[in-house]
């Protein structure tokens, strides 16, 4: 398949594999609404959405076919275009992380070898979070462009947080990558799966800071104070109406996937299973079951989400502030010191 | 004042521990809490499949009561109407004519008899009103409907099935009753 001095190969290779991905995490993302819901009505002793199908399991398609029948309404003082942009940007940047994440080992296919992994670029981490970042600029043009003061009160919250949490974020990665010394997600799950030990081991406090900032980058509770249902009205989503709440609902829950799959790569050795020696089986048979080993480690990661929302109450303003940059911070820089003189004394 | 019990405690204001502070510990526990209620017992009853059993004394839908023979029993004297507090029983009283004895009990029935179900408030006193036994209480309620004018239940609605022409829908109104 060379024509032109060009391997179109990789080209199909490569957007079968985004094909399957974005898909991938968007049926994820659909079922984890559901997920969301059982898991909730569980913890409170109650059966949960068991009508539609069986077990209810049809929930998801029901919701997502009367989000698409409402009616789309537009308030008339809203910035038109920007109104439309926001969730559309909010969407993509969620779904834009996807294309590091290193989903498996390599599989071979019609005596290609193929890289279960959309882009195996060197400053993978590095672009993971250019894209995070972008994904605040989707709250904050849908809040400002909904002309609502509660809205933008909301946007104006998020962008905080979301500045504020992900300076500890990536204070507690720079500790991480000290050790794995590569910033490439591939590189770095490699080390773990070569390795004895998960990062984990080497990182429990940088872990522990990372994925308290990672529910606050998600809009988790305890940290999901821009949507606030109870003092702004479901902040910046409010004037929004059909598919476009549609989007940020759905952002929101790929986002959670996404920042799931980073950590099980990142902390928890990725698509690793331990205590199985993937030389004895056939290598497309090991990427399998390397792939579903990441599902697993990302469903337990979204199970913890929803059991850590069902549990415990939202910050004020102030806590969120002041756990942030006067707890978080200097807690990721002294895992930063603490690192840095353990790989100085060679240990 | 003297407690009554000897559950009272003073309120611990005492300064938090460290680890107090660091909350990451209450939370765990707290998580533990939720968790182990992944495996209690739900209190739902699944409505439509499953139905709560009402109590013998359950105050529900009107019926309007016959004898052995099929006869209407009730003879429009309007004492229920009278008793009921939300006045929601209307009724308009007709004479029996020859060849209509088989149909009703007295020489005076009720050519209409009518409950508004979302005036009454069940509270029984028609029954006890009755003097014919004619009126009862089921152990049921007025399902959904779509309608105002759907919870004015008139005598089609009301009346039992005939027990010597319908004997078999009668007993199964009761097996569904009792």
């Amino acid at each position: 398949m060379t024509i032109l001095a060009f391997d179109w190969g990789l080209v199909i290779e490569k957007l079968i594999l985004i094909a399957v991905v974005v898909f991938g995490s968007l049926g994820i993302a659909l079922y984890t609404t559901f997920g969301e819901r059982k898991v909730a009505a569980i913890l409170q002793d109650r059966p949960g959405p068991n009508r539609a199908g069986p077990f209810g399991l049809l929930q998801p398609l029901a919701d997502g076919i009367k989000l698409i029948m409402k009616e789309e309404i537009i308030p008339t003082a809203a910035n038109k275009w920007l109104f439309i942009l926001g969730p559309g940007l909010a969407m993509t940047a969620s779904l834009m992380t996807c294309a590091v994440i290193p989903w498996g080992s390599d599989i071979e296919l019609f005596g290609r070898k193929i890289a279960l992994q959309i882009a195996d670029i060197n400053i993978g981490i590095l672009y993971v979070f250019a894209v995070v970042s972008m994904g605040v600029y989707g709250i904050m043009i849908g809040g400002w462009a909904s002309n609502n003061k509660f809205s933008l009160m909301s946007s104006l919250r998020a962008a905080s947080q979301a500045i504020s949490y992900e300076l500890a974020m990536g204070l507690a990665l720079i500790a991480l990558l000290m050790t794995t010394e590569s910033l490439s997600l591939k590189t770095i799950v490699e080390q773990q799966v070569q390795g004895s030990w998960w990062n984990i081991v080497y990182q429990p406090l940088g872990f522990l800071l990372f994925f308290i900032a990672a529910l606050a980058e998600c809009n988790r509770t305890p940290f999901d104070l821009p949507e606030a249902e109870n003092e702004l009205n479901f902040g910046y989503h409010q004037e929004y109406s059909s598919m476009k709440l549609g989007f940020y609902l759905f952002a929101e829950y790929i986002n959670m996937i996404m920042s799931s799959a980073i950590m099980a790569s990142m902390y928890f050795g990725g698509y690793d299973l331990p205590f199985f020696d993937e030389s004895t089986v056939a290598p497309n048979i090991a990427a399998m079951i390397g792939v579903g080993t990441l599902l697993i480690k990302i469903v337990l990661f979204i199970f913890l989400f929803m059991w850590i929302r069902w549990t415990i109450p939202r910050f004020r303003y102030d806590q969120l502030m002041n756990l942030g940059w006067k707890t978080m911070i200097p807690l990721a820089l002294f895992n930063l010191l603490i690192t840095g003189a353990l790989i100085l004394a060679n240990l | 004042m003297q407690p009554l019990t000897n559950k009272a405690q003073a309120v611990n204001r005492a300064p938090m521990t460290f680890w107090e502070r660091l909350y990451l510990i209450n939370i765990i526990k707290g998580m533990f809490i939720t968790f182990s209620h992944m495996f209690k017992k739900q209190p739902t009853t699944r409505y439509p499949e499953e139905k709560r059993a009402f109590s013998p004394v359950f105050r529900g839908l009107h019926v309007l009561n016959r004898d052995e023979e099929g006869r209407e029993r009730c003879t429009a004297c309007g004492l229920c109407a009278v008793a009921c507090p939300a006045e929601a029983i209307t009724m308009e009283a007709a004479e029996r004519q020859t060849g209509e004895e088989h149909l009703y009990r007295e020489e005076k029935y009720a050519a209409k008899y009518e409950i508004n179900m979302l005036r009454c408030i069940f509270c029984g006193l028609c029954e006890e009103a009755c003097p014919k036994d004619a009126i009862y209480l089921s152990e049921t309620f007025a399902p959904a409907n779509y309608t105002r004018k759907g919870f004015i239940y008139g005598k089609p609605d009301l009346l039992i099935p005939n027990p010597v022409t319908e004997a078999s829908d009668l007993a199964l109104a009761r097996g569904v009753e009792a």
